[in-house]
C-alpha cells in the first residue's frame, strides 16, 4: 500500500510538471493514466522494495551531497589530466569488493563509481566490481573504501 | 551569454563528430555519438532560453530519452551481431 | 539582486562550457577507448550539471525549473548507465584496456591499438 501510494504520487507529480495545463479535463486524464500505470505495475508485479526503494528516503540525500562533492573533485582532476596530455594518465584495471547486502545497494555503489569521472565500473560478478581507473590517484581513492562504507550506511 | 554557451556546445559537438568519424573501433563511434546526443539535449535547453520559448524543454526531455534508448539498442544489436562485426569496424 | 543572479548564472554557464570543451578535447586526445569514457563522463556530469544549474538560476521559480531538474537527473542516470553498458560491451567483445601499471596485471597486458 505504501509503495502504491508513493508510485501514484510520483506519477501525478511527473504529469503535473510536464503538463502545465490545469483544467478539469486534463486533471481527469492524469488520474486515469496514473491508475492505468499503477494497474500495469501491479500486473507486472514490480511494486516492491526494489522498484520503489522507500527505505532509502531519509538516508540518501546526505549521500547525494557527499557524492556531488566527490564528482566535482574528480572532475577537476580529470580535466587537469586532459590538458596535461597523455603523460599524466596511468590507466589501470582492478577488482573492488562490494560489501552491500542488498542488490539495490550494490547498484548504487556501481553507479556511483561510474558517475565519478576517473573511475568506470566495467564488469560486475557476484560481489566483485571490475573497475577501470584513469589515474593512480582515482584508483587509490576508490580502494580506500570510503564510498563502499558510505553506501553500506545508506542501505541501513 | 547564451550565445557563447551555444557556440561552445557546437564546438563540443563537432569535436565529438570528428571522433565518430575517426573511430578507430566501433565503441569509440558509439561513445562519440552518445556524447553528441547528450550535448544536443543541452543545446536545445540553451536555445530555449536564447529564444525565450520554454516549450522547447519538452523536446529536450524527449530527446534525452530517445538518445539513451538508441545507444542501448545499438549496443544490444552489436552484442548479438557478435565479434565479427566489431572487428570489421576496428 | 537581479544582476548578482545574472552574474552567478553566467559563471555557471561559462564553467560548464569550459568543462564540456575539456571533455571533448579529452575525447580526441586520450589514447584508448576506456580512457575516452572518462572524458565523455566529464561532459555528462559537471558540464551538463553546471550549464543546467546556470539555466535554472535564469529560469527562476516556475514550471521550467522542475523540467530542468528532470533533465539533469535523467542525464546523470542515463549517462552512467550508458557508459557502463558501453564499457561492458567493449570488454565482452574483446577490446583490451590499455594498462600502464605493470603491477596490476588484471586483464590487459596487451595494449590495444589506438
Amino acid at each position: 500500500m505504501r509503495h502504491k501510494l508513493a508510485l501514484s504520487t510520483l506519477l501525478s507529480v511527473f504529469w503535473l510538471i510536464n503538463s502545465g495545463h490545469y483544467t478539469p479535463l486534463i486533471l481527469f486524464f492524469m488520474v486515469v493514466s496514473t491508475a492505468f500505470v499503477l494497474w500495469l505495475c501491479h500486473k507486472m508485479n514490480i511494486i516492491d522494495d526494489e522498484a520503489q526503494p522507500l527505505q532509502l528516503t531519509f538516508t540518501i540525500p546526505g549521500y547525494w551531497v557527499w557524492l556531488i562533492k566527490e564528482v566535482v573533485v574528480a572532475n577537476i582532476a580529470v580535466a587537469r589530466c586532459v590538458w596535461q596530455g597523455r603523460a599524466s594518465i596511468s590507466p589501470s584495471v582492478f577488482p573492488v569488493k562490494a560489501n552491500q547486502k542488498s542488490d539495490i545497494g550494490k547498484v548504487i555503489y556501481a553507479n556511483s563509481i561510474t558517475l565519478t569521472p576517473g573511475t568506470v565500473s566495467i564488469d560486475f560478478k557476484d560481489d566483485e566490481i571490475t573497475v577501470h581507473a584513469l589515474t593512480s590517484d582515482s584508483a587509490a581513492d576508490l580502494q580506500s573504501g570510503e564510498m563502499d562504507r558510505r553506501v553500506c550506511r545508506v542501505e541501513g | 551569454m547564451f550565445t557563447l554557451t551555444c557556440i561552445a556546445l557546437l564546438i563540443v559537438m563537432s569535436l565529438a563528430l570528428i571522433r565518430a568519424f575517426k573511430g578507430p573501433t566501433l565503441y569509440d563511434r558509439i561513445l562519440a555519438v552518445n556524447t553528441f546526443g547528450t550535448k544536443t539535449v543541452l543545446l536545445i535547453a540553451v536555445i530555449d532560453f536564447l529564444k525565450g520559448r520554454p516549450d522547447f524543454l519538452d523536446i529536450a526531455i524527449v530527446y534525452a530519452l530517445i538518445n539513451f534508448i538508441s545507444v542501448i539498442a545499438i549496443l544490444r544489436f552489436f552484442e548479438y551481431a557478435g565479434k565479427e562485426a566489431v572487428e570489421e569496424e576496428g | 539582486m537581479e544582476l548578482v543572479l545574472d552574474i552567478i548564472s553566467w559563471l555557471f554557464l561559462l564553467t560548464g562550457s569550459f568543462f564540456c570543451l575539456t571533455g571533448a578535447v579529452g575525447l580526441l586526445r586520450f589514447p584508448d577507448f576506456f580512457s575516452r569514457i572518462h572524458a565523455a563522463s566529464l561532459t555528462d556530469t559537471l558540464g551538463a550539471g553546471l550549464i543546467l544549474t546556470g539555466l535554472m538560476i535564469q529560469a527562476g521559480w516556475g514550471l521550467v525549473l522542475p523540467k530542468l531538474l528532470l533533465i539533469l537527473l535523467f542525464s546523470f542516470l542515463a549517462g552512467t548507465t550508458a557508459s557502463h553498458a558501453m564499457a561492458k560491451a567493449a570488454l565482452k567483445s574483446g577490446l583490451k584496456p590499455l594498462v600502464v601499471n605493470k603491477e596490476e596485471k588484471q586483464s590487459g597486458e596487451k595494449p590495444s591499438k589506438s
